[in-house]
């Protein structure tokens, strides 16, 4: 196949990746649907009897919405690589291939995170994500197959940046948790949960769900913005420059780092924890949407 | 806690009060946002050390809130000191909380573990049974238990107690004293690090010394006679262009280096490939065109021959410049160029270029007579023509190798070809190796403290009335382990042989 070839079918990739996620995500709705549904069932007239979960249907549909997430991780991953043999280059070279990238990155962590921990209510909302990020980037941040700019050209892109996209895949993971845990905080001081909300994990176990995914992802956030600094020192001269970008994964460095800092310490547990995760999963995004496309600096890549 | 209020202490209670405050996490955990609140302004506002043009603009632009701005170091934030302050506080807080725990966990690591306690039922995993092994026999067994899964561990009359994962408070204190590392990287670097930029033109040598510079700017401890002494000529620049789209795709800069007394040597420049001499590193920056011209006077003399550096404009490098003859004669002589590498002609915008590459190249000027104004001592850009006293004799379009013969007998200009330049960046760092241990130490420090678990396990064994052996054993943890059940469930069924339970 030529390059031209590789560069289509990257492209018809992801829109079949596109509509298999659209079914996970009516598969995952399905799930939540059927809960309420085996809820209002189960109620007796007498009120006794609590709601339960233990839905058959609602099982099936959750195992579905997996299975087509990981259909579609497959489609995406393989679109990602033909995009990548169409250039001859990693597939990482602008904010089209960083999007596709990212995200079958969010996709990737939270399956292989599903093995152990339980996330599998997070299902819809990833498959949203992902749909809206995918859809955003074949729509508006689309650019042909070309090959990178000179100062691209190191084998640090490869370190640098697969290891930011997969710290960014876990931090959207931990941010979506940390969200979960404010919201239904909020639902559960007004009284028991609402039917959609059962398989949830309870308040303490989304705490410590969050706590799991950064700690576990913090100590590579931490290489990739280390790898950057070695190659902006072998690219620019010097290995901190206060470029927006830097600041902007500086700013994310130490907000998780506060965070795992106000876990470890009494009273700053549970809501004002989950409030400083959401700070710094924003800082990560804003960093991502607004410092490319908007921002100055050097770290002007993404080919707008 | 600190409850107590500086105000009931002496001096030295004050100060003890406020040293406690500044090393508490929590006061840790506010300077750590303030930090990163405080980098904030940097990322929005243009900085004078990354982007001084841009500055300039903003100033320019914004001149009430420019004052302001100015005044708050908003165009400097990284340098400002409000934000050392800031980071200071920081650091400060961070030794004296640092250095007490590492004494403490140095002191830890020759301690025996804790004493059982009496109670073990009030512990994490507590289990017993009864059996009729013997007490000595069962901590044996729990003796070599730990002793295989590297347990530090005490035998007491009746029980052994066990603990491990001192790795992870090593880890700790590692990575917060290899920020530390980073802070002495930083403060070398300010002292004892110099950079430069100058831009040479292909066929030019650039000798190391202050005086070859463009810019150049020196830590407060380092001398400019120390910078490595080396000679660099510029032999060839080759840049290589998407044919389709323009984009650059790969700059080769080749170069004939020779350090102090050292023979010449072929060396290769590329955008991530510095060249080095010791803990200085060359940098390719930028490159342009310099068009190369023959100027002669009204009297006929030639004032000027050779490459005139012109400043890139766009990505297809439309590139602009001036040309300035203070000693031609009768009147002083002046050119407004730009050189277009691949040249296009357009009646809305004028000449513009179209591809980055030599193709098509063309030399648009502008000719002044007058007062070039370069005697009034005031710095003037190389690359501006300040025409405020001169006079516009005439326009004209040269492709190499044509001449234009300006009015008036005031002399001619010859477009001879193109050289192509490149802007090295020369940077002497020494701080930068101390500055990558302290990333890898880091690492290993967050690795350890993120993933060992400290955790102690205990087991007690004695007879009871009836002659029969109470096996007891519970664990204690204060992370977040989710494989202490499954060890503590090991540990049982090595000292029960798998077998009885309660």
């Amino acid at each position: 196949m030529t390059s031209t070839n590789w560069a289509y079918a990257s492209n018809y990739l992801v829109y079949s990746a596109m509509i298999v996620y659209t079914l996970a995500m009516f598969a995952a709705a399905l799930e939540v649907a059927m809960n309420v549904k085996g809820a209002k069932v189960l109620v007796t007239p007498s009120g006794e009897g609590a709601p339960s979960t233990d839905d058959a249907k609602s099982e099936r549909w959750g195992r579905i919405a997996i299975a087509l997430t990981s259909l579609a991780f497959v489609l995406h991953l393989v679109a990602v690589i033909a995009r990548g043999i169409s250039a001859h280059r990693v597939p990482w070279g602008n904010m089209y291939e960083f999007s596709t990238t990212g995200s079958v990155a969010v996709t990737g962590m939270f399956l292989l995170l599903l093995r152990r921990h339980s996330l599998r209510w997070l299902t819809l909302v990833v498959t949203f994500a992902v749909l809206m990020t995918l859809g955003t980037a074949i729509t508006l941040l689309y650019r042909p197959s070309a090959p990178l700019v000179p100062a691209l050209k190191s084998t640090w892109l490869v370190i640098h940046v697969s290891a930011a996209v997969i710290s960014g895949g876990v931090f959207l993971l931990a941010n979506a948790v940390a969200a979960a845990y404010l919201y239904m905080d909020r639902v559960e001081s007004r009284g028991p949960r609402p039917a959609w909300a059962l398989k949830i994990p309870s308040l303490e176990a989304l705490d410590r769900l969050c706590y799991r995914l950064v700690a576990f992802v913090f100590p590579l956030w931490t290489f990739a913005v280390i790898a950057g600094a070695i190659w902006a020192e072998s690219a620019w001269g010097r290995y901190w420059g206060w470029d927006p970008k830097e600041t902007w994964a500086f700013i994310t460095w130490v907000a998780y780092a506060a965070y795992l800092h106000a876990r470890a310490t009494a009273g700053w547990k549970g809501r004002r924890a989950a409030w400083l995760c959401l700070l710094a999963g924003s800082s990560f995004l804003f960093n991502y949407v607004y410092v490319n496309v908007w921002g100055t600096g050097k770290h002007t890549y993404s080919g707008l | 806690m600190s409850e107590i209020s500086p105000v009931d202490l002496g001096g030295i209670g004050a100060l003890r009060w406020f040293w406690r405050q500044l090393t508490s996490m929590k006061t840790a955990l506010i300077l750590l946002m303030l930090l990163a609140v405080a980098s904030i302004p940097g990322s929005l506002l243009p900085q004078r050390s990354q982007n001084p043009i841009a500055v300039n603009e903003y100033v320019l632009n914004h001149a009430g809130a420019a004052k302001w701005l100015e005044r708050l170091s908003l165009f400097n934030v990284y340098g400002s000191p409000w934000f050392s302050a800031i980071y200071i506080l920081l650091f400060i807080s961070l030794i004296g909380c640092v250095i007490p725990r590492m004494l403490i966990h140095i002191r830890a690591l020759s301690a025996r573990p804790p004493k059982t306690p009496q109670n073990l039922d009030r512990l994490t995993f507590p289990r017993s049974a009864e059996s009729t092994t013997r007490p000595d026999e069962i901590l044996d067994l729990a003796q070599s238990w730990f002793k295989k899964h590297h347990f530090r561990w005490e035998r007491e009359s009746d029980a052994v107690s066990a603990e491990k994962g001192y790795l992870r408070e090593s880890g700790n204190v590692l990575f917060h004293l290899s920020l530390i590392l980073f802070l002495v990287a930083m403060g070398i670097a300010s002292a004892q690090g110099a950079k430069g930029e100058a831009i040479v033109v292909e066929g030019e040598t650039f000798t190391n010394s202050a005086t070859s510079y463009d810019n150049l700017s020196n830590g407060s401890k380092f001398d400019l006679r120390n910078l490595a002494p080396f000679t660099l000529k510029i032999d060839r620049f080759v840049p290589t262009y998407d044919l389709a789209t323009g984009a650059p795709i790969d700059y080769k800069l080749f170069v004939t280096a020779r350090d102090s007394g050292g023979a010449a040597k072929k060396e290769l420049i590329q955008v991530n490939h510095p060249l080095s001499f010791g803990s200085t590193n060359i940098y390719l920056q930028a490159n342009g065109y310099a068009p190369v011209v023959t100027v002669k006077d009204g009297a006929g003399n030639i004032v000027m021959d050779g490459p005139v550096v012109f400043l890139p404009q766009d990505a297809n490098l439309t590139s602009t410049g001036a040309i300035k003859l203070p000693d031609a004669a009768p009147t002083q002589l002046g050119f407004v160029g730009t050189f277009l590498p691949t040249a296009t002609m357009d009646k809305v915008r004028g000449g513009f270029s179209t591809f980055p590459d030599a193709v098509e190249p063309r030399l648009l000027l502008s000719a002044w007579t007058g007062d070039l104004g370069l005697d009034k001592g005031l710095p003037q850009s190389v690359y501006r023509l300040d025409t405020a006293k001169m006079k516009r004799i005439g326009l004209k379009q040269l492709s190499v190798g044509q001449s234009w013969t300006l009015p008036d007998g005031v002399g001619s200009i010859t477009f001879r070809g193109w050289e192509r330049w490149v802007n090295l960046q020369v940077v002497r760092d020494p701080g930068k190796e101390i500055a990558l241990a302290g990333g890898v130490l880091a690492i290993l420090g967050l690795l350890a403290t993120l993933f060992v678990k400290r955790r102690r396990i205990w087991v007690r064994a004695r007879l009871n009335e009836d002659g029969a052996t109470v096996l007891s054993i519970a664990g204690l943890t204060r992370q977040e382990y989710e494989g202490f059940e499954a060890e503590m469930n090991d540990f049982w069924n090595a000292l029960t042989a798998g077998g009885e339970d309660q």
